[in-house]
């Protein structure tokens, strides 16, 4: 067989087509019939084979910090801030409820870090919280969990997957620029899932479900506004 | 009608795919401009900090709804639906342009259609122009868009480290969308004047 250029060009492209194809997420989102979901499947599936896993997104310093809008949050009463409790369950050998204070005795991380809001604008903001992968340790996750699922306080649920969940970065918030959490930034936890947008990182979560199935919370979840599941771009 | 020249298959396929892809790319683009029509310098930025311009393309256009840092106006907010539009538009740009662009080098199209003295009948601000378009705003476009990416500049921190930041990424964006509107309008205008259907009848089938 004579190898071409323009044959040369178009193995090329087919085999970075078949790189995509091999390494695809063995689970991937529902699509509900929308070509945009689609869309979204294949830069998820894409991301996901062509990027190595659990990189690092930058850290900045103390003089970064910036002002921190505060959208998308609800009025919460002190006693329910006060009274916290955080469930983590499903798939895990010892499902257990923690107050925040039991938290703070798990292994902790701070980092400071640029929130990404899909509306276009930044803003950096240091976090302190329990590695996500530590909670979960801590529980016992059994080795056939693929997604973490959230629900929160105003009843939002949404779901990552396990290469972002035990990223080291992704953490359960309890702390803010030093202080707790104000009441409008997601008081008393929210997840920081760093290398996402930001309306990934759910404020005041109350439960966490360990899953072996991809949940998304269905119409309580992203879709009912039409947002993405993965938003890594 | 008569059949004038045409270009080869493989131009007028990925130009046709070009085309849609830039019109959704412009149209969800302006969309999801119009949530945040505010541009800034360097990392962050957000309706606290000073921008370099606002925009008066949206009602959240200097919008003033805030207690404090927590946002009271409900703003126009349709990227739901415009940034997944955006992404799936920017894979039909990405993977026929990286095609066309290894295409046009290995047949000699750049050679002979963008480069000063090439054997084509184009006039030389015309061969300066689509080499801007296709070798700085193209690239340029989708570098500073990936550079807006958490995930993927996690993985390749020279993509924010060129631009300084994620804002300026996201400006940078935004002058070589501004830069492409004109580009189209005049390439157009240029197609008619010359002759538009002959013009296009080569470009397309």
């Amino acid at each position: 067989m004579v190898i071409t250029r323009r044959r040369a060009i178009v193995t090329g492209f087919a085999s970075l087509g078949a790189l995509i194809a091999v390494k695809y997420p063995k689970q991937l989102p529902p699509t509900y019939g929308s070509v945009l979901r689609m869309g979204d499947n294949l830069t998820y599936a894409a991301q996901r084979a062509l990027l190595p896993g659990q990189s690092l997104v930058k850290e900045y310093t103390l003089a970064d910090i910036t002002p921190f809008p505060a959208v998308g949050t609800v009025k919460l009463p002190p006693n329910v801030v006060a009274d916290w409790k955080l469930t983590v369950e499903g798939r895990v050998a010892k499902p257990q409820t923690f107050s925040v204070a039991d938290l703070k005795r798990l292994p902790s991380r701070t980092q400071i870090t640029r929130h990404t809001c899909e509306e276009g604008w930044t803003a950096i903001g240091q976090w302190t919280g329990v590695p996500l992968a530590a909670l979960l340790d801590s529980v016992g996750m059994l080795p056939s969990a693929r997604f973490v699922v959230f629900h929160t306080y105003d009843d939002g649920i949404d779901s990552i997957d396990m290469l972002d969940a035990l990223h080291p970065q992704t953490i359960l918030a309890y702390g803010m620029n030093g202080g707790d959490i104000p009441v409008q930034h997601g008081a008393p936890l929210r997840l920081r899932v760093e290398q996402q947008m930001g309306y990934k990182s759910l404020k005041f979560v109350q439960r966490i479900v360990v899953s072996d199935e991809f949940d998304d919370g269905g119409k309580k979840g992203p879709w009912q506004n039409g947002w993405a599941w993965y938003t890594g771009i | 009608m008569t059949n004038g020249p045409r270009h080869a298959r493989w131009v007028r396929v990925t130009h046709a795919i070009a085309t849609v892809s830039v019109l959704a790319l412009v149209f969800s683009g302006f969309v999801i401009l119009m949530a945040h029509p505010r541009l800034y310098w360097g990392n962050a930025g957000n309706d606290l900090t000073k921008p370099l311009i606002e925009l008066p393309v949206s009602r959240n256009y200097k919008h003033g709804g805030w207690e404090g840092d927590a946002r009271t106006y409900d703003i126009f907010n349709q990227n739901g639906w415009g940034r997944s539009l955006h992404f799936l538009a920017a894979w039909l740009f990405v993977i026929p342009g990286l095609l066309y662009a290894v295409f046009g080098l290995s047949e000699g199209h750049f050679r002979t259609n963008f480069w000063p003295g090439g054997r084509s009948h184009y006039g030389a601000t015309q061969k300066h122009v689509y080499t801007i378009v296709v070798f700085i705003f193209a690239p340029l476009t989708v570098a500073s868009g990936l550079g807006m990416s958490p995930a993927i500049t996690a993985a390749w921190p020279f993509l924010l480290r060129v631009f300084g930041g994620y804002q300026t990424a996201r400006t940078i964006h935004f002058v070589i969308f501004a830069s492409f509107v004109i580009f189209v309008v005049v390439h157009v205008a240029m197609v008619a004047r010359s002759g538009f259907v002959r013009q296009t009848r080569g470009m397309t089938w």
